[in-house]
């Protein structure tokens, strides 16, 4: 990206479309409230005060779906949750990224058992992990921000 | 993967009323997935026009199977699974777990140890209540309360983390006393915030107690009486609003609440604003205990000395060859209860949470349930919503304080 000066002080940028399409994308997710179990007390304190992730462009979180294109798996998924989820994430618009968040979400963590699936990516692909049980607040800031990076790294036509 | 648990009108016929199969009330459903519900609840609502008919809770959307999970590991490993059950009062959980294994075996912990259980799980009700007021007045609207509440809430979670390394899934509460003494800035971090919190109080109560948005949202909302109460197991600050004053830590007092001096808040009217006055009231009433605990915390030990049951300190382990032989044995194969059956109380910030424990004479529970107050709560929702509006059920649901994790563990 670069600043070409012209006469006068209106200025013109030149960038290819894939990284203006990314920068605005990077700045305005709009996650879901998918909050299932002690992971998502923790999502809640990073969007009060003391976090506050609107500093990242992160400060709508919305309860439909359709509105939504990040999805935070904060907590345990059950069996019984499971086709939820997907329902859910099968509902989202393209594009749509989904971060696993905590150890149930992302390989069943303490719950090695009948009722828990052993990581989210049994149902849906997950873009990145979270590790923590729950994360600390900073920890999900470092997993969107990681996120970021990926998105940045992609192309338009990736989502077709 | 399974499908989606769908019911027919045929299935439900016994929770619906005759006009939703002539088509003249509407089935809706609500949740799992609903910003309101306080997790993954999901409820089957029978409506005419907005009105409630009939409210159906469908749970089991968070099963994990703990307590069977917790009959194949040992007890010092099965406690760390209570600790993600009521998530908000995770401190809570593993004293009534710790008290049920000491009953079990006639461990006593030391009065320091008591103590300072007694602050951390008032903190702990700080906490839960704090998150409580913060989202159901959310959930009424009232946006600018959630960030109040939270900027409060990790003053609290800073002092488990002192203590602990882990802002919500302590363990730090073990069978025969603590892990481990607290550090010397722990005093200053409680002092520091029992003083700040009776003028945070203030704060919360000017957005919220006589505003009249908040009071015609919840005023005459949601009504249940005493008897409707005991029929349904119903404990708590639901029960107490309700005008009925009773309260584990008075009736049955563990880890020595009768040396405390505190009042147990009541209402009469039995709605949602009458549990919101009674919450508020605790909390006061939880700063006034911790405020008496911290004036006489007594010095000395916090583990009980008994080291075949209750792990040796680390820094005997390095001098001591027995120390090391029962740190070995207690971390292999860990140990062995004597045959029996025990149940055990903590008032939690919803009610009477309790624990039985059976022990069969080997290293790992026979059986370990939990009687959590999440459960009859719900149970109590249909009687607690009829005749309501759809928008109130979100002030129900956020005044009667469920923890989904608590409810389908």
């Amino acid at each position: 990206m670069g600043v070409e000066p012209k006469s006068g002080s209106s200025g013109v940028v030149t960038t290819s479309l894939d990284k203006m399409v990314n920068w605005a994308r990077t700045g305005s997710l709009w996650p879901m409230t998918f909050g299932l179990a002690c992971c998502a007390i923790e999502m809640m304190a990073m969007q009060a005060s003391n976090y506050d992730m609107s500093r990242f462009g992160m400060e709508l979180m919305r309860a439909s779906p359709r509105q939504s294109d990040l999805m935070i798996v904060a907590g345990r998924v059950s069996q019984k949750m499971g086709p939820v989820l997907r329902n859910l994430y099968d509902q989202m618009p393209d594009p749509k990224w989904v971060i696993a968040m905590g150890d149930c979400a992302s390989c069943g963590g303490v719950y090695n058992n009948y009722a828990v699936y052993q990581g989210v990516d049994e149902i849906v692909p997950v873009d990145v992990y979270v590790a923590g049980c729950p994360p600390r607040p900073e920890g999900l800031i470092h997993g969107i921000l990681t996120l970021y990076e990926k998105i940045r790294t992609e192309k338009v036509s990736d989502w077709k | 993967m399974r499908e989606i648990q769908e019911f027919t009108l045929e299935e439900l016929k016994h929770h619906l009323s005759e006009k939703a199969f002539s088509g003249q009330t509407v089935v809706l459903n609500m949740g799992p997935q609903h910003p309101s519900t306080h997790g993954v609840l999901r409820l089957i609502l029978e409506l005419d026009g907005e009105i409630i008919v009939n409210c159906i809770p469908d749970v089991g959307y968070l099963h994990t199977g703990i307590e069977k999970t917790m009959e194949s590991k040992t007890y010092q490993k099965a406690e760390v699974l209570v600790d993600r059950m009521d998530y908000m009062y995770a401190m809570g959980n593993t004293l009534v777990y710790s008290l049920a294994v000491e009953k079990l075996i006639g461990l006593q912990p030391p009065p320091r140890a008591e103590a300072i259980r007694v602050i951390l799980t008032e903190l702990s009700r700080i906490q839960s209540h704090l998150l409580w007021l913060g989202t159901s007045a959310l959930d009424l609207a009232a946006q600018s309360t959630f960030l109040y509440t939270m900027r409060e809430r990790e003053l609290i979670l800073d002092i488990f983390e002192l203590v602990s390394g882990a802002r919500m899934m302590t363990t730090f509460i073990r069978p025969g006393g603590l892990w481990r003494d607290v550090p010397v800035q722990f005093e200053k971090m409680v002092r520091d915030f029992t003083k700040v919190m009776p003028k945070r109080m203030a704060e919360y109560e000017s957005m919220l107690t006589r505003n009249p948005l908040f009071l015609d949202r919840t005023k005459g909302i949601g009504k249940i009486d005493t008897r409707t109460c005991l029929a349904y197991d119903v404990t708590g600050p639901t029960l107490r609003a309700s005008g009925l004053a009773h309260d584990v830590r008075k009736s049955n007092p563990y880890s020595g609440y009768d040396l405390y001096d505190f009042d147990i808040p009541t209402q009469s009217e039995g709605d949602v604003y009458a549990r919101y006055l009674v919450r508020m009231e605790e909390m006061r009433q939880s700063v006034r205990i911790i405020e008496q605990a911290m004036d006489k915390l007594p010095y000395g030990p916090v583990r009980d000395p008994n080291y075949k049951y209750v792990p040796p300190p680390r820094s005997e382990i390095g001098v001591s060859m027995e120390a090391l032989i029962h740190h070995f044995k207690l971390w292999t194969e860990g140990f062995i209860p004597p045959k029996g059956a025990v149940y055990t109380a903590v008032e939690s910030p919803r009610g009477e949470m309790g624990v039985f424990m059976e022990s069969n004479g080997t290293p790992k529970p026979y059986r370990v349930h939990y009687r959590t107050p999440s459960g009859p709560l719900l149970h109590a929702l249909p009687v607690i919503a009829k005749g309501h509006f759809v928008a109130d059920m979100i002030g129900i649901i956020g005044s009667i304080d469920i923890v989904l994790g608590d409810c389908d563990r």
